[in-house]
């Protein structure tokens, strides 16, 4: 059980600008990238396979297929690193943690628009 | 900065700077101060001002004597008080004392009583290795040898034995204010504080 005052103060400290997506989404994540003094946005764009809600620590797992290996990267929602996200396509599926996801590939790896 | 403040440890979190950088923060209830007794060099000998931590105490979990002490400032609801030392300064007694005297960036030194760990052992206390917990070993946690036999035939004095460990004062300092919410008396201070949440604590401008 968090205090009031906690909570209050991550609520604040938390971005809004950031669009509502769950686990079986496909997003687009753009991220921040200094290269000497010039500053770029790379887009990272896979499936949201895992939520760690850690208050403002909270952090997605996005999975994505890169030349036949998956690849998985880990975000910080809250970090000023993370520019923009957009959401690309919803995924219907039934659990919080899409780690089964791991042993799929191909066609057997596709989810089920959500309404 | 002014003379320090006496609030109550909330929790931690994380915040992120500007920069990227994840910074771990303590949050503490920074006040409402009240100036509870002003000492001054001409009758104390000394310079402070006695602050009282206003949290609505009930009047039947104040102590007669602290409740009569308390009045003559007329700050009713104080419980915990800790003396400050001041430099010279107008504050009088009634006088409110708040978290706006810090600002971010700021240094403070946050003093708090630790977590009580009971009577612990030479592992936990001073973190000594012990010894393997398997392939036969018959040495786990135990503390070894003290010292020799027929001389000195005593154990010296400050050898590292098991204890009382915790509940006691600690000190941390330098600690760098991140954030200030002078609307909720929440200060926002970089890395841990001592004692467990809701821990009296008192902030104060870093010494060093």
């Amino acid at each position: 059980m968090n205090n009031a005052l906690l909570t209050k103060v991550i609520e604040k400290n938390k971005r809004t600008d950031l669009p509502e997506f769950r686990p079986g989404d496909t997003i687009r994540v753009h991220v921040k990238i200094k290269e000497g003094d010039k500053e770029r946005l790379q887009a990272f764009e896979g499936t949201v396979i895992a939520e760690h809600n850690a208050g403002l620590g909270k952090t997605v797992t996005v999975r994505k297929i890169s030349f036949g290996q998956g690849v998985e990267r880990i975000f910080p929602v809250n970090a000023p690193v993370i520019d923009h996200i957009d959401v690309v396509r919803t995924g219907k599926v039934r659990r919080a943690k899409l780690y089964y996801l791991r042993g799929l590939k191909g066609k057997a790896a596709r989810l089920r628009e959500r309404e | 900065m002014g003379p320090g403040i006496l609030g109550k440890k909330i929790g931690m979190t994380q915040v992120y700077r500007a920069n990227g950088e994840v910074v771990p923060v303590t949050l503490l209830k920074a006040g409402p101060c009240v100036v509870v007794q002003r000492k001054t060099p001409t009758v104390d000998g000394y310079d402070a001002a006695q602050l009282g931590l206003v949290e609505f105490a009930k009047a039947n979990r104040v102590t007669k004597p602290v409740a009569g002490h308390v009045k003559k400032a007329n700050a009713e609801g104080v419980k915990f008080m800790r003396e400050l030392p001041l430099n010279g300064g107008d504050l009088k007694t009634g006088d409110r004392v708040l978290v706006d005297q810090f600002k971010p960036k700021d240094k403070v030194d946050v003093i708090g009583l630790s977590k009580g760990r009971g009577f612990a052992s030479l592992v936990k206390r001073h973190h000594f290795r012990g010894g393997p917990d398997s392939h036969g070993s018959m040495f786990h946690r135990a503390p070894g040898s003290i010292g020799a036999s027929s001389f000195p035939s005593r154990v010296f004095p400050g050898m590292k034995m098991a204890g009382q460990m915790g509940t006691t004062r600690v000190t941390v300092r330098n600690l760098e204010v991140i954030q200030v919410d002078a609307d909720d008396n929440v200060l926002m201070v970089k890395g841990a504080v001592p004692g467990p949440n809701g821990g009296y604590v008192v902030v104060r401008p870093a010494k060093k």
